[in-house]
């Protein structure tokens, strides 16, 4: 034991200052362990590559995704001119998923993001501090949990009037009790534990205490949650435009063309499905990413 | 006379023990009639509102340089005297010096402040450090806490894994679960002395270690006191390690100081009943000195309803009435200032049938 501190503790300090080395923090950590994870960068990839159709929906798209002809309706797959076939107005069904992921991609991250931000600052302030603040915070949340989501989107949208910025607002206001619970019980259970009360010791102050200590340790279980929410996002934004209180029937949208598609499930069953399947690979992406970000968030092996 | 009267009559100024040594060296540590009353919830009908008197006015001083070992049972105060000390929770009553100075309050130094001169280890060594947190990050973050640049707090959290013991090269990327639990407890303490604070309060520091690794942890804590010129508050139930590391040790009962003398007064000559029965609890390592019966029998009672008068009456062998009646004041033992215990037996005063048979003990209150 003795051995291992022989020297004064200035000359101890003034040895071990000599190598330079290159310290990970832990988000540097998070990152090296999630683009070693094939799973995740595969999903990874598929969200990149649709977000810049989206993006460069104008560029891409071979035809207009309005332009319309009675002649060509459902065409099956591979009909020369239309490679994913026509729609009930003879719409080309390429153009109008590559159009129709922008508004899709938009309506299933932005609510899902604001509500994670909001969701996720008033939880952990409410598991913080507790108390008074946490009976406040999260009985206004319990409030919202007595209606079924569906209803409070449609009531909230309903309320706000039609058109695709209420139905940004309402699809937040949805989801952030959900996130403000989840992100409020993780830490609750954290906040108890002698390594917050060893930083308060050290001094810390708690916002301080709260970015360092808290937010590494529930980050994870916020987000995995969250990205499980963006396909119901894009669903219910569908949902709310097929009531007519978001977008208007013309619109390209995932959610709407599968609405619009529904009548003709007998005749082209294939063309139908093609937007939910849309759907289900964008929410299945975000779904498996998020996994991999946790287990790369997960320092244990 | 009731409880109350008998504390009143006790003047906080001149508890002895602490006297002698501000006349010696300037005490680091003063505390006088600390007391935490947990509240609990009252009954569903709003029944009579029940506290949990886990710290009941108890006063000591710590000084500079000294160890002052705590010891007692499990729920006894330990702990949360531990917290209270660190300001972690509030105290309903009390007041504590830190060098003369009142701590929180208007004329006195502020919590942080309190936070750059007191640090603490904790028991349970992984759960104390957080599992996200390299070990450089762990020791670093209260620095940076603090106001030192993040490249400097680095630099100066390797020097302190140094200073415990753990090469930087190998264990400053490391998270706890790579590390084993003394080392975990080296991180600990490397936090804590990062800080750079004059006193360290270890709360069961080192029970959560095996017996060798305890040893080389107790070492250690021996060898930064020296080189560091720290002083010590050493809480643990381990009278062994208690008796090896402190000069002077405090023995609570109940949320009350029963006993505080020097560490050799305390094992061999104890005056409260509560304190001879724990050093004779002791495991022996002579098998002929087998204990046959436990020094102590029963549990420690209701820290909710504690007994009236003495606390430690309702398991003493040598309970008469005056000890329901009355709470005993600390006094001093057989002349000696530094020793003061909590028992009627020790003093003519009382009216104790053991106080006048003692044997040459001449037992004075303290605020003679």
């Amino acid at each position: 034991m003795g051995s291992l501190i022989t020297d004064s503790s200035q000359a101890a300090m003034g040895a071990v200052a000599q190598p330079v080395r290159i310290q990970f923090t832990y988000w540097q950590g998070v990152g090296r362990r999630l683009t070693r994870d094939p799973i995740s960068m595969v999903c990874a990839s598929i969200l990149v590559l649709l977000v810049l159709a989206a993006v460069f929906a104008p560029l891409i798209a071979p035809m207009d995704p309005y332009k319309s002809s009675i002649l060509n309706r459902l065409k099956p797959f591979g009909t020369p001119g239309h490679l994913l076939g026509t729609d009930e107005l003879g719409r080309d069904m390429l153009s109008r998923l590559i159009y129709g992921g922008r508004i899709s991609l938009v309506m299933g991250l932005l609510p899902i993001t604001v509500a994670t931000f909001c969701g996720s600052i008033l939880g952990i302030v409410a598991g913080f501090f507790g108390g008074k603040t946490n009976m406040v915070i999260m009985r206004i949340t319990d409030v919202f949990f007595a209606f079924p989501s569906v209803l409070l989107a449609v009531g909230i949208a309903g309320a706000l009037g039609a058109g695709p910025v209420n139905v940004l607002v309402s699809l937040s206001l949805v989801f952030t009790p959900p996130i403000t619970r989840v992100a409020e019980a993780a830490t609750t259970q954290i906040r108890n534990q002698d390594f917050i009360e060893a930083a308060r010791a050290t001094g810390a102050s708690a916002p301080r205490i709260i970015v360092g200590h808290v937010l590494t340790n529930v980050t994870s279980l916020i987000l995995t949650y969250a990205s499980s929410l963006i396909g119901v996002s894009i669903v219910l934004a569908a949902g709310l435009s097929f009531l007519g209180l978001g977008l208007a029937p013309p619109t390209a949208d995932w959610g709407l063309m599968l609405n619009t598609l529904r009548p003709s499930i007998y005749l082209a069953p294939v063309i139908c499905v093609t937007p939910g399947i849309l759907i289900l690979i964008t929410s299945i992406c975000f779904n498996l990413l998020s996994d991999g970000l946790r287990t790369s968030m997960e320092v244990k092996p | 006379m009731n409880d109350e009267a008998v504390a009143n009559e006790r003047p906080t100024a001149l508890l002895p023990g602490q006297q002698d040594h501000e006349a010696e060296d300037c005490p680091v540590f003063n505390v006088q009639n600390l007391t935490k009353h947990f509240r609990l919830r009252g009954g569903p009908i709003g029944g009579k509102r029940a506290y949990v008197q886990a710290v009941d006015r108890i006063s000591f001083s710590v000084s500079k340089g000294e160890t002052l070992g705590i010891v007692g049972e499990s729920g006894c105060g330990k702990s949360t005297t531990a917290r209270l000390l660190m300001r972690l929770i509030e105290p309903d009553e009390g007041t504590m010096l830190l060098d003369g100075q009142g701590v929180g309050g208007v004329n006195g130094i502020s919590i942080r402040q309190l936070r750059h001169q007191v640090q603490m280890v904790f028991q349970d060594s992984y759960a104390s450090l957080n599992p996200r947190h390299t070990a450089t990050e762990e020791v670093s973050f209260g620095l940076v806490a603090q106001g030192v640049a993040r490249s400097e707090a680095q630099r100066r959290a390797n020097d302190m894994l140094d200073l415990v013991g753990l090469d930087p090269r190998v264990f400053a990327d490391r998270y706890p679960h790579e590390l084993s639990g003394g080392q975990r407890q080296r991180v600990n303490i490397a936090r804590a002395l990062a800080i750079d604070p004059r006193v360290l309060i270890l709360d069961e520091a080192v029970s959560a270690l095996d017996k060798s690794i305890e040893a080389q942890v107790l070492n250690l804590l021996v060898d930064i006191k020296q080189r560091l010129e720290l002083t010590y508050i050493f809480i643990s139930h381990d009278l062994n390690v208690v008796k090896f590391i402190s000069d002077r040790v405090l023995v609570m009962y109940l949320g009350k100081v029963v006993e505080i003398g020097p560490v050799e007064k305390i094992y061999e000559s104890a005056g409260h009943p509560y304190t001879r029965a724990l050093i004779a609890s002791r495991l022996s390592m002579d098998p002929s000195r087998r204990l046959d019966a436990a020094p102590v029998a029963g549990d420690l009672p209701s820290p909710i309803d504690p007994p009236s008068g003495c606390r430690f009456r309702t398991r003493c062998p040598i309970a008469e009435s005056v000890c329901e009646l009355h709470e005993p004041p600390l006094g001093v033992i057989a002349g000696d200032r530094r020793h003061v215990a909590a028992c009627h037996a020790l003093s003519m005063a009382s009216g104790h049938s053991l106080a006048q048979a003692s044997s040459g003990q001449t037992f004075s209150h303290s605020e003679v």
